[in-house]
């Protein structure tokens, strides 16, 4: 077999939790709230969606339990700084190490247990095709539901009229709201969609990606999520493609061992988060750039009242 | 029915009380959490708080876990105070241990009294390097700090990793992943005997009046104020926002490698690959406990460090995990930025009119104060 394929495989696999995550926080930071918390979210839906998964048995009741878990933790983000008109900054690290903390309570007796993995699906006919069968047809559901979340997020935000305002509200609330449009309620759903995404991409962890629960096991990923939202300039299509580029880093190790490039595994495990640093270096580089495509309001919280 | 109001200026008062909320509903939260997890309450908070201080070797715990938190809170509050949002006080903790733990080990057995003086600026510089990237790259080219900074927190670790698996790993250490332990002159002296703690303590405490002189008293500190508070402002006056940055940046680096370097000179005592549980990111919380006030910071670190004592003495003596305490924390963090509402909010009594309507007794609802 062309030793490619499994890496182009392993590639996606690797981003497909950071396509759930960033495209959520897309949604979220375009309706203008910029929640911090994803890596907690990710980690409360990693812990939730593997308890699930043992209890049941069925990893669809595991990701929908990782991505309840991710709503309701995104419900005290969405009421501490919607309602409460907190710094989001500052709400969305505590939310990032409250979920730290309250997932490493909440597994710590599912520490080293072991869980089935999400198997691949097999398209009969398509699978069985040699190279394009394994690059396309081979994956788990939640790789092709990925896409599905991909092409939902871009027609909602482009296309419909409720995405539409959504993004209105992100770029000046105070209009938005004259207008008669649902400030509090649109950021609330918007927090909510995150949250649930977030979930999702913490139980594809601990499910697919590497099936047991480790304490902290997204490893920053959350904040690669956060950095590809800003890499893709806030358009899911950008993100998606960022999403897979970073999939390629963090899979470098596989690379270099295919070559057998004699380089510590320290220094590889590092290329993701030093990709990040750059990439962001190259984006932000022209101030530009980001004042043309951040959402207005980002980060600002709005009161009806003033 | 009642009704939040912005107060005309923000409540001083407040801002002191909100913590102490904050504190009571993590309590509240707490003891409903014992109880549902079938543990007598009272016996756990008696363990929790109580029992870690009841020894001379337990406050010596105290102040030993305090060293860090407030070492690195310090830095921390002062770039808060002025929207610098540096969170990786981690991993400049970290390079500042990498640092001047590496001239300890080039000192190796060396009774030289320049050692640990070298060691602590070793580790200031260290800190101090690491965080002068995320200054370099927002100065330079505008690229947001929260996630440089973070990011670097990784990077740094897996450079500590790779040093004690690689080129730093004791030869007589049966492989495991660590340096040869520290001589004697290249590890810090005991403050108060029978307990573990260091000099460390007393250089932080030093450092938290040093920060409340800079913050409160020089012109430095004045205008990383107005560039937190009204940034327009601090900008019309003509403060050069990168100053504010570097000047943020630098503080914490220093403090935060520091407080790395006193770790590992003081109660580990070498290299090894875990030197701090999570430290330069509960000095998030210990700051913003302390109000970003360099005196609250000595507090707040106090009470983070207890939260740190009671995990492992509940762990110990109830079997709760010890990962208890970052759910505090994180509890703790949560219910403070709910309770800052009343700094700048007030509740008021209103007269809901149908309510008025259908009311036998109407005096005693319907004043407002």
């Amino acid at each position: 077999m062309n030793p490619l394929v499994p890496m182009i495989a392993s590639t996606v696999v690797a981003a497909t939790p950071l396509i759930y995550a960033a495209l959520g926080e897309t949604v979220v930071e375009r309706s203008g709230v910029l929640n911090l918390g994803i890596e907690g979210m990710m980690l409360i839906g990693a812990v939730a969606g593997f308890a699930a998964t043992r209890a049941s048995g069925s990893d669809t009741v595991g990701f929908i339990a990782a991505a309840g878990a991710g709503v309701a933790l995104s419900l005290v983000f969405g009421f501490l700084t919607i309602n409460l008109q907190t710094n989001q900054v500052a709400t969305g690290l505590a939310l990032t190490l409250f979920g730290i903390g309250l997932s490493a309570f909440v597994g710590h007796n599912l520490a080293g247990l072991p869980v089935a993995r999400l198997a691949p699906i097999t398209i009969p006919g398509l699978t069985a095709i040699p190279v394009v069968g394994d690059l396309l047809f081979h994956y788990d559901i939640m790789v092709y539901l990925s896409v599905a979340l991909y092409l939902g997020v871009l027609w909602f935000l482009t296309r419909s009229r409720a995405g539409l305002t959504l993004r209105a509200i992100g770029e000046s609330p105070a209009v938005a709201h004259a207008i008669g449009k649902p400030v509090v309620g649109t950021r609330y759903l918007a927090v909510m969609f995150g949250g649930a995404t977030a979930g999702i991409a913490g139980a594809y962890l601990s499910l697919v990606q590497t099936p047991m629960w480790v304490e902290g096991m997204s490893a920053g990923k959350g904040w690669i999520a956060l950095a590809l939202v800003v890499f893709g300039t806030w358009k899911p299509t950008r993100v998606v493609i960022g999403a897979y580029l970073f999939g390629g880093v963090t899979q470098f190790q596989l690379f270099a061992q295919g070559f057998g490039l004699p380089i510590p595994t320290e220094f590889l495990s590092m290329l993701p988060y030093a990709a990040t640093v750059i990439v962001l270096v190259i984006i932000c580089r022209d101030p530009k750039t980001i004042l043309l495509n951040q959402p207005a309001s980002l980060g600002h919280s709005f009161h009806s009242a003033a | 029915m009642l009704r939040l109001e912005r107060r005309a200026t923000p409540s001083s008062t407040m801002s002191i009380v909100s913590p102490l909320l904050a504190a009571a509903g993590m309590l509240v939260t707490g003891f409903l959490l014992f109880s549902a997890l079938g543990k007598d309450p009272l016996e756990a908070f008696y363990l929790f708080f109580i029992k870690p201080l009841s020894t001379t070797y337990g406050i010596g715990e105290l102040l030993l876990k305090t060293t860090p938190l407030l070492l690195c809170g310090l830095g921390l509050a002062l770039g808060f105070r002025a929207n610098v949002w540096n969170i990786g006080a981690e991993g400049q903790l970290t390079m500042g241990a990498i640092a001047g733990g590496g001239v300890a080990l080039w000192f190796g057995d060396s009774d030289s009294s320049l050692a640990m003086p070298l060691m602590l600026l070793a580790g200031v510089l260290g800190g101090m390097a690491w965080a002068a990237i995320p200054a370099f790259l927002r100065t330079r080219f505008n690229t947001n700090e929260i996630l440089v900074t973070l990011m670097l927190v990784y990077i740094a670790q897996l450079a500590l990793s790779w040093l004690v698996h690689g080129p730093w790993r004791d030869p007589q250490g049966q492989n495991y992943p660590q340096s040869q332990g520290f001589g004697d002159a290249e590890t810090m002296s005991v403050l108060i005997n029978g307990t573990r703690v260091t000099w460390g303590i007393v250089y932080a405490l030093g450092l938290a009046v040093v920060a409340w002189v800079f913050s409160q008293k020089t012109f430095a500190g004045f205008r990383m104020q107005v560039a937190g508070l009204a940034p327009a402002a601090a900008a019309y006056a003509g403060f050069s926002e990168k100053r504010n940055i570097w000047i943020a940046l630098m503080l914490c680096g220093a403090t935060a490698g520091l407080a790395g370097i006193c770790e590992v000179a003081g109660p580990i005592g070498r290299l090894q690959q875990q030197i701090s549980p999570g430290y330069g990111f509960a000095a998030i919380i210990v700051a913003w406990i302390g109000r970003l006030h360099p005196i609250g910071v000595v507090f707040g670190a106090l009470l983070m460090s207890l939260l740190y004592l009671g995990g492992e003495s509940a762990q110990m003596g109830m079997g709760l995990p010890s990962a208890i305490t970052g759910l505090f924390q994180g509890l703790l963090l949560f219910y403070l930025l709910a309770a800052d509402l009343f700094i700048t909010f007030r509740l008021k009594r209103t007269a809901a009119p149908e309510a008025a309507a259908s009311t036998p007794k109407p005096a005693t609802t319907l004043e407002n104060a």
